[in-house]
């Protein structure tokens, strides 16, 4: 239970991180961006409709946006920052780049993290279990065509690496 | 402000009746939106995420009726049990905004928020689901049709808590419908719901979006049961189903907002209930 203060704690990749001198309304996109100096995940809707704030809490992606902070203090928190270590890329994040998926980026990280989780529960998605799967994430430049291919590439080096 | 996040039923009830007038937040997909816009600065907040108790279903002793916990995330109702017997339900939870919204979304929440365009709300309209409410010392059962009130008004009391739903299980076809602006991630601009019980000979129509809150038509209802015989595969003549969705569009009581002009959901849901008529037919 969480006490009646204003320092919490909240566990992201794997670390347990102190936030302290916050109002406890605040979304954890803004504790991540703001507090904790995470910006990978970006804020753009604030509103759920847009995806580009999406992570991993508890196994699900979920809009960090729609999420009260301080009511995630139990949560396994998992953000775009998360994915990997020493600058490796995920094959999402690869496949992203091979592909030509980024134009200007910001939804990239919502993209990728919901990819991420995707593929995490289903190695051969279909088409429309992908398009399924990224309907919240909206992304203005590119039509998803490159998005699409950068899936099915990630999905292939994934297999192949098995 | 403060926030407590119990991990059991019996201390969210503690917490609420000891301080009713406290914002309970469920998912968070709606409060959490107009926090983010300063719409709301709410004092007090209870967080039902952990509440294991009410994130879950369960079937009544006599297996006439499930039990839906208020916190049951509707990415949980999109398949398995749940759809099979209910797939209105399904197909509504099915519609709620995007993946990462159904993660988080519930039947408490859309109850809770109670807006005429809840995606679920059609479904436990046309059900007739009953909504249980508790605090730490009284628990009663309000059916839908009285809990819903008005635009986001609805009967839960100071220190109450939403539990649970319970839907009876009926023997004959049912669907949903909706209209929006797009295919994912909307608000719906007008929905329609339609079950047949074929064992009363009954039909239930409840429209989502098209009123202060969801309207049952039950004028047409009464009428459609006069015309065919629900208990039986039934055959719907074009003049018998175009009679239909218009008694349904004249029951509803649309207005011109942001999202659409009263028009056009007049039409919409004339077009939502015959489409699902003649889908009920087919099987």
């Amino acid at each position: 239970m969480m006490p009646n203060t204003e320092i919490y704690n909240l566990k992201v990749n794997g670390k347990n991180h102190e936030v302290r001198d916050a109002w406890v309304g605040e979304s954890l996109l803004y504790v991540l961006r703001e507090r904790l100096g995470l910006p990978g995940s970006k804020g753009a809707c604030e509103q759920g409709e847009c995806g580009s704030c999406t992570v991993i809490m508890d196994g699900q992606a979920v809009c960090s946006c729609l999420v009260m902070a301080a009511t995630a203090i139990d949560a396994e928190i998992k953000t775009i920052e998360g994915l990997t270590s020493d600058g490796v890329l995920t094959e999402v994040q690869d496949a992203f780049i091979t592909e030509g998926g980024v134009q200007c980026g910001f939804c990239t990280p919502g993209l990728v993290v919901a990819i991420e989780h995707l593929l995490d529960n289903n190695q051969s998605p279909s088409e429309i279990e992908i398009k399924e799967a990224i309907s919240g994430n909206i992304c203005r430049c590119t039509g998803y065509g490159r998005i699409f291919e950068a899936v099915q590439t990630a999905v292939a080096t994934r297999r192949a690496a098995k | 402000m403060t926030v407590v996040v119990p991990q059991t039923l019996k201390e969210a009830l503690a917490f609420s009746s000891a301080n009713p007038e406290a914002q309970i937040i469920q998912g968070g997909t709606d409060l959490m939106v107009e926090i983010n816009f300063n719409h709301r600065k709410p004092t007090d907040v209870i967080a039902l995420r952990r509440v294991e108790e009410i994130r879950n279903y369960a079937h009544s002793s006599d297996r006439s009726k499930l039990i839906v916990g208020a916190g049951l995330p509707y990415q949980k109702m999109e398949h398995g049990e749940i759809a099979e017997l209910f797939p209105a339900l399904a197909q509504a939870a099915r519609t709620v905004g995007s993946p990462q919204i159904r993660a988080a979304g519930s039947i408490g929440g859309n109850l809770g928020t109670c807006s005429p365009a809840g995606d679920a709300l059609p479904v436990l309209s046309a059900l007739d689901a009953e909504v249980n409410l508790r605090t730490e010392t009284t628990s009663r059962d309000v059916v839908i049709h009285d809990f819903m009130i008005g635009v986001k008004r609805n009967d839960r009391q100071p220190g109450e808590l939403i539990v649970s739903v319970t839907l009876p299980i009926i023997d004959g076809w049912q669907g949903y419908a909706k209209v929006g602006v797009r295919n994912a991630m909307v608000i719906s601009v007008a929905s329609c719901c339609l079950v047949i019980d074929r064992k009363l000979g009954t039909v239930s129509v409840a429209l989502g979006a098209v009123g202060p809150t969801i309207i049952r038509c039950r004028e047409t209802e009464q009428w459609l049961a006069t015309k065919i015989d629900l208990k039986s595969v039934f055959d719907v003549a074009p003049s018998l189903l175009k009679e239909f969705g218009d008694r349904i569009a004249n029951e509803s009581k649309p207005i011109d907002d942001h999202r659409s002009t009263a028009a056009y959901r007049r039409h919409a849901v004339a077009t939502l209930s015959r489409r699902l008529l003649l889908r009920a037919n087919t099987k």
